[in-house]
């Protein structure tokens, strides 16, 4: 609907005016689902002949795309496991041993909650393209300008993700599943640079071999069972049919690799080489969190099981190592990748317990984690822009060169490590739920993991903090489009830690409800909410108090120390020969001891051998 | 309700003097192992008095901010802990209330600030772990994370998890910043970055600072307390007592070893964690 895009003017305030009204319908059905009491089933679209025909079109046209740009970019490898996806779903379908389903369409809670956080967060980000694609144009004069076919493809990507969330027909599901592997893939190629072609077809190759387990996960529930729906699937109590865990544990599989556990985390880091916004939609409000909403729908098959032990283990790991990793790079984008990684393992990890706990956990988590990582994303991109860098040094005073993005930034940071912030509340919940579902070694992966997680956070944020005598204001080039994004985005933090008892009410409760076929009792409240709230209030006093008490105002200014050798300033010092040097702190990075080439290969072969061993056992056990 | 808002208001009186006590035993027992005569009992209370009277030299205007920001959530911290509520929490408002501290020396643009900010930062992410199985194992011996439930048990916590206090024993001479562990900034004279994470702190600021390790110690001490109290009555004497020597051992400890490596602290530390503590967590669920 947003292909024809020429004027960049006319382009900008029909992206702006059609995302605004798509993310206005979005909150409309969420909320309406939200307010409905007890009603679950909003089943819509029973007879579908005619899209089915649509839909088997569109499978073979993706399957055109990837064999197309494959022989193009000669990756052969690409061709043979898009065959290998699709063909035998399209057999299947053909040769009618598809199963019939009841509805197509099935719009619950989790599924509205989900509809919220695309339609806000996928929405702010497509519009904050609009102007960034612009400035990313003016700096980076040797990408061809294919602008409209970016934003078109990041309409796409929102839009299959819409499809993904409320489809309950498998058949359905795996179409829009294939969608956004292939749109991924095309953003992360966008600048056709050869670090950009193998980038994407990293991340092609990964995502269609989850798209292969998916699809055999497909047949297997088609031919086996003769279900069509995810929601007949998991209404299938394991222990009476130990056989319904090989579709379960096929579309986990699949979930690891759209969630970018390891070892298939190397697809998210190459991600990096596209646009800021394809990666902020990547990484937060999209792709990654396919993944973790469909081991969500699986969780309460998962708990108990093999499969659900060993996805908690990648997940458990996948979190503790990111964080390690994310210590030793400097590169800003590159930080929030692994964080993301680590982040998505904590989720994982919530949700393979098949817990309430674990599920409320990995709800919340999904939260907050869309909105403080989109943002973080986008300032990321905007600072780039400004100062034409976006390693993590180069903040160094960003709090005095851009003050406006900097407070963003912050806010940002401490969304998702500081103590009354939202991420921090979902990891205690994460902590309870391990600690009850009596898993030691999740526990201590998620106790080791924290440590990790604050060292990179607090250094960083560290940077932005630190004041630079004699720096000036850098001129902010953040045009007013991008500013429609991150304020919201920012206040949506704030008020979210405010509001957080509020959204366990309304929002997570009703999903764990449905999940569980039961009423569950509040995970989290009383005066637990109350301490937080105080805590969250200081946050925000301490500092506006100080300013009207005007604490520390009558004190008298100095250098910082130098060993009394200071040159006028705090960043040059005289040395032994009278001259006059310059002086820099670099933050610790420790690449010797957790480095990428330390630790990422060992990392990607345990857990490979990980899901290779549950998946052989899964699979191979059930004949 | 009513005692709980005593027990807040006893901790945020006495925590100071108590804390002040500490420090200034630690002092004279330190100058008697080394032979000397050392401070009068009361010196660091003399000390913080002086520095409040004296003038605050600052290197920038959101440096305080931090320094009370610390202050205050430690205090909360505390006052969360003595308040009988929930142990996860308090470890939240701790790492808040240090990274407060960490700021204020990252955002002074020193070099020893900034080493020190950076080894501040890793003497965090080397506690932090076993600070938190603490808490998973007072919830393993009470089914409860909250304090009030804690101090109801029919026996102490140590006869359950006796891997955790070892644990916690370890990583209590890196939060009290005590040799070999003491990177960040230093009680004695011979630190090789002047003072490390408060060197560019001064006047009030560095008193508020003071006062806050005094809250602090206080604070560290009560979950030590915590392994040993239980619903008779007779427990709080064994558990002063303990903790008596506990921190006399942490005197000890700081005369006898000469600095470490941070490589050397991350590695010991997490080992020790991982054996004593982890270890310990792997037995009571398999006994579960």
């Amino acid at each position: 609907m947003f292909l024809v895009k020429k004027a960049s003017l006319l382009r900008n305030l029909i992206a702006v005016v059609g995302g605004f009204s798509i993310m206005a319908t979005a909150i409309m059905v969420g909320i309406r689902v939200l307010s409905m009491k007890g009603v679950t089933h909003n089943t819509y679209l029973t007879n579908t002949e005619a899209i089915d025909h649509v839909i088997m079109g569109g499978e073979i046209l993706l399957m055109c795309i990837v064999f197309f740009l494959s022989i193009k970019y000669k990756k052969y490898y690409a061709i043979l496991l898009s065959l290998i996806g699709t063909v035998p779903v399209l057999w299947m379908d053909l040769s009618g041993n598809a199963v019939e389903g009841f509805a197509h369409l099935r719009v619950d809670f989790l599924s509205a909650v989900m509809i919220l956080i695309v339609g806000i967060v996928g929405i702010l980000i497509c519009i904050y393209a609009c102007g960034y694609m612009k400035d990313y144009h003016h700096h980076h004069t040797e990408v061809a300008d294919r602008s409209n076919y970016f934003l078109a493809l990041l309409f796409v990507f929102v839009g299959a993700m819409f499809g993904l969330i409320v489809s309950d027909n498998l058949g359905w599901i795996y179409f829009f599943w294939e969608i956004t592997s292939v749109c991924s893939f095309l953003l992360i190629g966008y600048t056709r640079t050869e670090e950009a072609v193998n980038n994407s077809f990293r991340a092609l190759w990964m995502n269609l071999l989850g798209g292969c387990g998916f699809g055999f996960a497909l047949m297997v529930a088609n031919m086996h069972f003769g279900i069509a729906n995810l929601s007949q699937l998991t209404s299938i109590v394991p222990r009476q049919n130990m056989f319904v865990m090989v579709p379960v544990t096929l579309m986990a599989f699949a979930a690891l690799t759209k969630s970018a556990q390891f070892p298939f985390s190397r697809w998210l880091l190459g991600a990096m080489v596209a646009p800021t916004p394809s990666s902020a939609l990547l990484h937060s409000a999209t792709m990654v969190k396919i993944g973790v909403y469909m081991l969500i729908r699986l969780s309460p098959m998962l708990k108990g099981t093999f499969t659900g032990v060993m996805i908690t283990v990648i997940g458990g790991f996948t979190f503790f190592a990111a964080s390690l990793l994310a210590i030793t790079v400097s590169d800003g984008k590159k930080v929030l990748a692994y964080s993301t990684i680590s982040n998505l393992g904590l989720i994982t990890a919530c949700a393979g317990t098949g817990t309430t706990e674990g599920v409320w956990a990995a709800t919340m988590l999904i939260l907050f984690h869309a909105v403080s990582k989109s943002l973080l994303f986008q300032t990321v991109g905007d600072i780039e822009n400004c100062m034409h860098s976006r390693d993590v040094e180069d903040m160094h005073g960003l709090i005095i060169k851009l003050p406006k993005l900097a407070f963003i930034m912050i806010i940002g940071i401490c969304g998702m490590f500081m103590a009354p912030f939202g991420m921090l509340v979902s990891k205690w919940a994460a902590l309870k739920s391990f600690v009850d579902s009596n898993s030691v070694w999740l526990v201590l992966f998620l106790v080791f993991g924290s440590g990790s997680t604050l060292f990179y956070w607090a250094k960083w944020l560290g940077k932005i903090c630190t004041v630079i005598h004699q720096s000036y204001e850098l001129e902010d080039i953040t045009p007013r489009s991008e500013m429609i994004s991150l304020v919201p985005l920012t206040s949506m933090i704030v008020v979210m830690c405010f509001a957080f008892p509020w959204m366990s009410d309304h929002m997570i409760q009703p999903v764990l409800n449905e999940a569980y076929h039961k009423n569950i009792p509040n995970v989290i409240g009383g005066s637990d909410v109350v301490i937080m709230m105080i805590m969250v209030a200081m946050i925000f006093i301490i500092p506006i108090g100080s300013r009207f008490l005007a604490i520390g105002k009558k004190s008298k200014m100095t250098m910082s120390y130098v060993a009394g050798v200071n040159a006028g300033d705090d960043r040059h010092y005289i040395d032994s020969f009278g001259k006059e040097r310059p002086l820099y702190m670099s933050n610790w990075y420790m690449t010797d001891y957790f480095g990428e080439d330390k630790l990422l290969a060992p990392s990607i072969v345990i857990s490979a051998i990980i899901v290779i061993v549950m998946l052989i056992i899964v699979v191979g056990g059930a004949f | 309700m009513a005692m709980t808002v005593l027990k807040v208001a006893l901790y945020i009186l006495l925590a100071p003097i108590l804390g002040g006590l500490m420090e200034g035993l630690d002092r004279v027992v330190s100058a008697r192992m080394q032979g000397r005569q050392g401070p009068p009992l009361l010196q660091p209370f003399y000390d913080v008095y002086k520095l409040l009277a004296k003038q605050t030299t600052v290197v920038n205007s959101i440096q305080i901010l931090f320094v009370i920001a610390y202050l205050i959530f430690t205090i909360f911290t505390g006052s969360l802990f003595f308040g009988g509520g929930d142990m996860l929490l308090v470890f939240f408002a701790l790492s808040m209330s240090e990274v407060m501290m960490v700021l204020a020396a990252y955002s002074t643009n020193g070099p020893y600030s900034a080493l020190g900010a950076n080894r501040e930062l890793l003497q965090m992410m080397c506690y932090e772990p076993m600070i938190l199985l603490v808490a998973i194992g007072f919830y393993e011996v009470s089914g409860s994370f909250m304090v009030n439930d804690l101090i109801k048990v029919d026996s102490p916590a140590v006869f359950k998890i006796p891997g955790m206090l070892i644990g916690f024993l370890f990583i209590l001479t890196i939060k009290f910043r005590k040799s070999p562990f003491d990177m960040s900034t230093s009680h004695h004279a011979h630190q090789e970055m002047v003072k490390g994470l408060t060197s560019d702190i001064s006047g009030n600021n560095l008193a508020f600072y003071e006062i806050a390790e005094w809250y602090d110690q206080v604070l560290m001490m009560g979950i030590v307390a915590m392994f040993f109290i239980c619903k008779n009555p007779v427990s709080i004497i064994v558990a002063i007592v303990a903790c008596v020597i506990f921190y006399l051992m942490e005197t000890l400890i700081d005369n006898v070893f000469p600095r470490v490596k941070y490589m050397a602290m991350l590695i010991s530390s997490w080992v020790v964690i991982l054996v004593a503590a982890g270890t310990n967590l792997l037995i009571l669920s398999v006994l579960d």
